[in-house]
């Protein structure tokens, strides 16, 4: 090895800001190098990666329409993240939300009443919530890892998704699509930009970061979420109730991510499909630790992370590319991220003392 | 029911498991040395993805498997340079290198979704597989499923009686410890997780090559993490493992059983028992706190820096 880590004594604040930075960086030109291997003129292929997407008004508008239900998932898995409860279940619990939601939209067909859309919400944070609660639950109840059971549930919800979609919930008249049918005015998210598909949904996010930074930084609960992340034997001795905090970090994640699928479904989508997410919930993941589990850090880092995901879709049309380029350069951003956060504990020093170290002993 | 229908579902269990099987083997000897890697799903699906496209381009199945198992030990050297060699989290670096082995292999096998290849053809061991009930589930089955019997009796004895073995699990007891006594705790770390990516990779080229021969995005349908779930159900014991491994065989094919005897039932609903299973069994092992802690290698998860 030439490399040596050598520990800082005090964790350094300013690599902890650096580090998302310099990740972003180096996904930069790692892309770059990745699309001269690919044939593509690096600088142009960026350019339509990063650029292009959001060049005129209607770009902007999609991406808070793919920032939104990023943004909401991402929030509420920072403070499960901030209390060390790993939950890995943003999807599943983004997907129950949408079903939840669909559930009740459904059921409001023919209404047309101020009450609907947000009944329509309220269901999908319930849906989402609840669905979260239950791996609480389990964690409390039985000990059973919470990271292995929120993927699980991911599955199961999909398939529960699925099986809604392709039977009571499915569109008589849709042709025999796996779809709902669309939703009413009254259940949709209203439009924000007229002529875009921007809705309010992007607003829902917004106030939800303050509000979890207001909880975080101002309120007992969130002092009670801090002190169990960082000891939790402190919270012990402090007389923290460690399983309710479990539960409610749970519950707020998940209805967040409820959320999120039901502003899906009563935004964008307009119905209940089979493909609600394209991994929102795994890409919240990423976002939360390139966000620095902060408020802050996560509008930033979703706005990155909807840009990413148009920048996908027009390297589709335009280069010609899989759309799987969206998952490896998330991978990629999270792997950088990972290994600039060493600078945040460690010195990096070459590995060269060895031989002054044996002249200064003999 | 009859002997026919338990003879094939029998032997369509063991089929069913061999995947978890094999990349159950492989996490397990990663955390005995003390490294979680969650990153299965993604070295599965690198390997599968890599074994199908060098077997649909060379035609040969032995050249698809290898380099399955080179694809799968790459991207665990990927997680270890990262995790082992930055100290960084490992559950942060394992999901990571889930997140990108899912986009990577579908990246680079966008092009061959939907291609039939010929896959692994099982083989067939004269009177013995003729037994009844049992002789189709152990001798009429593939080459990588004999295998699969060789790689558990490997990692048994391995466990059981030999020297590395008992390093190992040193190394995951306690790395301080075991650097102490002069055990090369790093070394040893980086080829658990080299053997633990290896039988990802394996996996992944049985789902590609032998088990559904074609390449899907995604295809390994978390099988990867269902294998996690397995190491803790077996309480870190190989022995545990296979029996895990076959039951969850047998909770993904129920929808042939229950599609075999006639019951209407959805395939949606059918396709989340294995995840619902996986669920239970992480409940029943897991509510002994006492026993699994006592289980679980001491510095799972934990890294491990020298000078700390």
């Amino acid at each position: 090895m030439f490399l040596k880590l050598e520990p800082r004594g005090e964790a350094s604040r300013a690599m902890s800001y650096l580090s998302p930075l310099l990740a972003g960086l180096l996904t930069l030109l790692s892309g770059g190098i990745f699309f001269v291997f690919l044939g593509h003129d690096p600088i142009d292929a960026l350019r339509i990666f990063l650029v292009a997407p959001v060049e005129d008004l209607y770009g902007f508008a999609e991406l808070c329409v793919k920032a939104a239900p990023i943004m909401l998932c991402a929030i509420g898995l920072a403070v499960a993240f901030k209390a060390q409860v790993w939950n890995i279940g943003a999807e599943g619990q983004l997907l129950i939300g949408g079903l939840a939601a669909s559930a009740v939209a459904l059921q409001l067909l023919e209404v047309e009443s101020f009450w609907a859309l947000p009944l329509v919400l309220l269901s999908g944070m319930l849906g989402g919530g609840l669905w979260g609660l239950l791996a609480a639950w389990l964690r409390n109840r039985f000990n059973a890892n919470e990271i292995l059971t929120t993927i699980m549930f991911n599955y199961i919800a999909l398939y529960l998704l699925l099986y809604f979609v392709h039977g009571s919930f499915k569109d008589p008249d849709g042709y025999g699509f796996p779809a709902s049918a669309i939703f009413a005015d009254s259940s949709l998210l209203p439009i924000l930009i007229e002529d875009t598909r921007m809705h309010i949904g992007i607003l829902f996010a917004l106030l939800a970061v303050v509000i979890i930074w207001v909880m975080l930084s101002r309120s007992f609960i969130g002092f009670q979420i801090k002190v169990l992340g960082l000891d939790s034997n402190a919270a012990k001795l402090a007389g923290f109730k460690h399983k309710r905090l479990v539960a409610v970090v749970m519950i707020i994640s998940g209805a967040l991510a409820g959320l999120a699928g039901a502003g899906e479904g009563a935004g964008p989508l307009e119905q209940l499909v089979p493909s609600i997410s394209p991994g929102y919930g795994y890409a919240a993941i990423i976002v939360a630790f390139l966000g620095r589990l902060h408020p802050v850090g996560i509008f930033f880092a979703s706005l990155l992370m909807a840009l990413i995901y148009l920048g996908g879709e027009l390297a589709q049309i335009e280069l010609n590319l899989p759309l799987a380029v969206t998952s490896l350069f998330q991978g990629m951003l999270l792997f950088y991220l990972l290994a600039c956060d060493v600078f945040i504990n460690f010195k990096v020093k070459f590995n060269r003392p060895q031989i002054s170290a044996t002249l200064e002993n003999s | 029911m009859d002997i026919d229908l338990i003879t094939n579902v029998l032997y369509a269990m063991v089929r069913t498991g061999t995947p978890l099987l094999i990349v159950a083997l492989g996490e397990l000897v990663c955390e005995r040395s003390g490294v979680l890697n969650l990153g299965q799903e993604g070295m599965m699906l690198m390997g599968a993805v890599v074994g199908f496209i060098v077997t649909l381009t060379t035609g040969s199945l032995l050249l698809g498997f290898i380099l399955a198992i080179v694809a799968g030990m790459l991207m665990s050297m990927l997680f270890a340079a990262i995790a082992l060699g930055l100290n960084a989290n490992q559950v942060a670096t394992g999901l990571a290198l889930t997140i990108f082995g899912t986009g990577l292999s579908a990246f680079i096998g966008a092009a061959y979704v939907g291609t039939p290849i010929t896959g692994l053809e099982p083989i067939a061991i004269p009177y013995l597989s003729e037994i009844p009930l049992i002789g189709k589930m152990l001798f009429a089955q593939d080459l990588v499923v004999y295998l699969s019997f060789g790689l558990f009796g490997l990692v048994f004895w391995f466990f059981k009686s030999s020297r590395l073995g008992l390093t190992v699990k040193a190394v995951g007891e306690n790395p301080h410890a075991a650097n102490s006594l002069g055990l090369p705790v790093m070394r040893t770390r980086y080829l658990a997780v080299a053997f633990g990516g290896g039988m990802a990779g394996l996996a992944g080229g049985y789902l590609s090559l032998a088990y559904t021969p074609l390449w899907a995005e995604n295809m390994t349908a978390g099988r990867g993490w269902i294998a996690l779930a397995l190491v803790v159900f077996a309480t870190w014991r190989a022995d545990r493992i296979i029996f895990g491994a076959y039951l969850f065989g047998l909770a993904s094919i129920l929808n042939l059983v229950v599609q075999g005897l006639g019951y209407p039932v959805s395939p949606n609903l059918l396709a989340m028992m294995p995840y619902a299973a996986t669920v239970l069994v992480l409940v029943m092992i897991s509510s002994n706190v006492m026993k699994s802690k006592m289980y679980t290698p001491m510095w799972l998860g934990k890294p491990f820096h020298p000078h700390t």
